[in-house]
């Protein structure tokens, strides 16, 4: 069975962002992956399969990329897929709307001697804009199988899966470009005598142009002699032609792209502004957009993830359901049958596996996490958020982040953990540093949101001095960090995709898939935290730990049993804000005591699967100073924020 | 034409930015860092383009061409060498201070006509438009602006991009914005939005600074 699997011919998928690819993905394995509609969520390769005429296919499925010249980590990963797989087939799915401006990738596939297939994708769209597409000129000029489709509605999937088992390799004729540019790729051909995945042809266009993996491609396979001439050709090169190389290159792709769609493209003039571009100019105007993003936040977060979600939902499961039907008899049936104490403790205990671990992750965080992650599935699939992040781009730069940033930001009211994972479609090192550090510190996430807004909700005061100062700290620390760090300032840049109107399978697929794997990933560490509570408890530790705690606590003007909040705060972020929930409700706090409380909660460590995470992103070292930094500054503003308050004596 | 001495013409230049451009009325001595004895400022007494009256130095109707002149003069050398030369932030205003001063006789004109007469400085501060500029705006000529100069609404062919390093150059050809392509910009704030055949970008005025149009003649 294995032995067949590997040996399944490989077809994968490429293309620009937003033109379908998932869609042709899903079509043709049947299975599901996330569609995305915006640029930069999914890093990950979805692997499938399918069948067509007794012949079993392995279809691949990779993230954008807009060239075989990678510039960002997606194509990276987009491009190592096409130098190390051995493909059947390579399926090019473009936006017909956009076919000019695609289309110089098709010829760059074809000119690396891959097996391509283009599939004309979103033909319905450029229709209604007023655009004939010959294809069957278009199939004659580039010499490949052409394929118009309408994949959402499946139009055209018989006819690609009859290409793909059909395809059969033919030699191409290489596109000429203008006589000095093929002198010099012609000189590096002659140097070139490896073998490699991609045309000869290829490899010399893109070591001109200073590729870093095809140049070490190129260091391994060939002898020494010969990739030490190839380099000082290739630097020879590069210096007679300057900046003017990847231009002079781009626009001999494009002269080709204008021969092949002479008589293929033609252009109806179509006037009308439907709604969703009106709507679309609304969102990304400040003076209307400010407005609809309040009306999100508020709709979306505050009454559906904040009052129905963690209201509602969590009154229901946790007040009714576990309090009256479950807890009891698992209790009952545990002080009947559990004679060790230990044992009780363990399991249904104060921290036990049962008490603390099971109900808190599915009563109290996921209703919580799974109405949020509907709620950025559904903007998500829109494309609410490149608008928002050209409207925010320019105070995002004041931070150091540019207008991309606010995808993990926004992300990480829902997980924080899965938001730092999410900072990798950052382009630079020092964007990604900012945006995990401010992760850490101030963003809360919407476990501990839910929590806290619980808790402050009584003293709109509160709620206000909590907001304000979680923003200055994020405003301040944040032009220190973009201050202090090195490194050029981010450059924005981004696709603005057209507003669709989200299809509620996708979505639901989407919100359930992001709650499966919070689920998978964080119930084991609810259990682990379980256990060392339960461990700390046992053996004292826990007690000695609170101790050491307690002097700090009492420094912010806090009682001393507060300790026990922070303390866990690492285990869970809502484990610490459920901690002073209890204490409120014994009255140990009085607003400014809750309020300081809140704040040095929020910007208190991350939780450890957050802290793991960020471990492995961003490095052992980092995540030790970024630990140490977030820790040392919750503390202090709490001490500051606990001073203003008994100075000025508000909220007293 | 009179030439002031290098200090002379910064005094011009600081009472036009306060006193034109700003909201001042005169500029305090101590804030120009002269004594009313300083030569600099004689030299410009003499000249009746500036009077001293108590500890305030004041431009005179007279001497509001050359302050003009000397504003143009230093915000086109912060053009030259911010954008042509690619020298930013500190050791850029201070090569500019050097340039501007040999800006002159009629060089300053040839480096207008050179940048294609902007109308603003790096820093978004409005050059005053010379002779050249008046000239070149009533000749219709098409002219190449960079991408930030059209208005929202504005079309125009893409003349080249400037870009100054490979990885911004690659990002904007991805986009497809190359030579020749026809561009329309949506919206200037906050971000640039502009439209590629059906498709739509956004990005900031760095980037939108690197590409160049020709607008189209009218």
């Amino acid at each position: 069975m294995s032995v067949q699997q590997n040996s399944s011919p490989k077809v994968v998928l490429v293309g620009n962002p937003n033109v379908g690819k998932s869609v042709v993905f899903n079509a043709l394995t049947g299975a599901y992956t996330t569609v995305s509609n915006y640029p930069g969520t999914s890093v990950e390769v979805s692997r499938g399969h399918c069948v067509i005429a007794d012949q079993r296919y392995e279809i691949l499925d990779t993230p954008g990329m807009y060239s075989m010249m990678p510039i960002t980590e997606e194509e990276r990963v987009a491009r190592r897929i096409l130098l190390n797989e051995d493909p059947h087939a390579v399926i090019h799915v473009i936006d017909a709307r956009n076919i000019e401006r695609m289309l110089p990738m098709t010829l760059q596939l074809i000119e690396a001697g891959l097996p391509v297939i283009l599939v004309v994708n979103i033909l319905d769209e450029a229709k209604r804009l007023g655009m004939q597409i010959d294809l069957e000129l278009l199939q004659k000029n580039l010499g490949i199988p052409v394929i118009g489709a309408v994949m959402k509605r499946k139009t055209g999937l018989d006819e690609l899966r009859q290409a793909v088992a059909d395809y059969a390799s033919v030699p191409y004729t290489p596109f000429v470009y203008a006589a000095d540019l093929e002198e010099d790729i012609d000189g590096l051909i002659k140097l070139i005598h490896g073998d490699y995945r991609l045309s000869r042809r290829a490899t010399a266009i893109l070591l001109m142009q200073k590729d870093d993996d095809i140049v070490q491609l190129l260091e391994k396979q060939e002898s020494a002699g010969d990739y030490e001439s190839l380099l000082a050709a290739a630097r020879e090169i590069s210096f007679r032609r300057r900046s003017d190389l990847h231009l002079q290159i781009s626009l001999e792709r494009r002269k080709v792209c204008k021969r092949m769609l002479t008589d293929v493209v033609t252009q109806e003039v179509n006037e009308t502004e439907p709604f969703a571009e009106k709507l679309s100019r609304w969102m990304m105007n400040p003076i209307t957009g400010t407005p609809i993003l309040l009306l999100v936040v508020y709709f979306g977060l505050y009454k559906f993830v904040g009052g129905f979600g963690a209201g509602t939902m969590v009154d229901f499961l946790e007040g009714n359901i576990f309090e009256n039907y479950i807890n009891p008899p698992v209790i009952s049936f545990a002080e009947k049958n559990l004679s060790a104490n230990w044992l009780f403790e363990l399991l249904v205990g104060e921290y036990g596996l049962w008490t603390l671990g099971i109900r808190y992750a599915v009563a109290l965080v996921l209703p919580i996490v799974g109405t949020f992650f509907l709620v950025f599935s559904l903007l998500e699939d829109t494309g609410y958020f490149p608008r928002l992040a050209l409207l925010v781009d320019r105070m995002f730069k004041l931070i150091g982040l540019s207008g991309r940033a606010v995808i993990p930001m926004i992300l990480g009211f829902g997980c924080d953990t899965m938001a730092t994972l999410v900072t990798r479609t950052l382009e630079t090192k020092r964007e990604r540093v900012i945006a995990t550090m401010l992760l850490a510190l101030v963003i809360p996430c919407s476990a501990q949101l839910g929590v806290i807004l619980g808790l402050l909700s009584a003293e709109p005061r509160a709620l206000l001095v909590w907001t304000v100062f979680l923003l200055l700290v994020f405003i301040v620390i944040g032009s220190l960090a973009a201050r202090v760090l090195p490194g050029e300032s981010p450059v924005f840049y981004m696709e603005i995709p057209p507003l669709r109107l989200p299809q509620l399978r996708n979505v639901a697929v989407k919100t359930l898939t992001r709650m499966q794997s919070y689920f998978v990933e964080i119930l084991p560490l609810f259990l682990f935290a379980s256990v060392v509570l339960w461990a700390g408890k046992m053996t004292g530790t826990l007690e000695q730990v609170i101790n050491v705690v307690a002097p700090v606590v009492k420094a912010i003007g806090l009682p001393i049993e507060a300790s026990t909040a922070f303390v866990f705060g690492f285990f869970r972020r809502d484990f610490g804000a459920a901690g002073l929930y209890d204490l409120q409700t014994s009255g140990l706090l009085n607003v400014a005591q809750l309020t300081v409380a809140a704040v040095t909660l929020t910007l208190f460590v991350p939780c450890v699967a957050q802290f793991l995470v960020m471990i492995k992103e961003r490095g052992i070292k980092t995540a030790l100073i970024i630990f140490a930094f977030v820790t040392v500054m919750a503390f202090s503003s709490g001490w500051f924020l606990n001073k203003i308050l008994m100075t000025t004596g508000w909220l007293a | 034409m009179e030439r002031f001495s290098e200090q002379a013409e910064e005094i011009l230049e600081s009472l036009w930015v306060m006193t034109v451009e700003g909201d001042n009325v005169g500029c305090l001595l101590t804030s120009l860092k002269v004594t009313p004895d300083s030569a600099e400022l004689i030299e410009l007494v003499q000249s009746a383009y500036v009077e001293v009256r108590g500890d305030r130095v004041y431009l005179r109707k007279e001497g509001r061409f050359e302050a003009q002149m000397t504003v143009r003069r230093h915000r086109l050398a912060e053009r030259l060498t911010m954008d042509i030369l690619g020298i930013a932030g500190d050791e850029g205003n201070e090569q500019a201070c050097a340039f501007e001063h040999l800006l002159r006789q009629g060089v300053d004109t040839k480096l207008c006509t050179l940048l294609n007469h902007p109308t603003t400085c790096p820093h978004g501060n409005p050059i005053p438009p010379g002779e050249c500029c008046i000239a070149a705006r009533q000749q219709g000529q098409p002219g190449i602006v960079a991408l930030t100069e059209l208005k929202s609404g504005e079309s125009g062919e893409i003349a080249y991009l400037a870009a100054s390093d490979d990885k911004k150059m690659q990002k904007l050809m991805s986009m497809g914005v190359l030579p020749g392509t026809r561009v329309v910009l949506t919206q200037k704030f906050p971000s640039y939005i502009f439209k590629v055949g059906h498709s739509q970008f956004a990005v900031d005025d760095t980037l939108a600074r690197e590409i160049h149009v020709r607008r189209p003649t009218t």
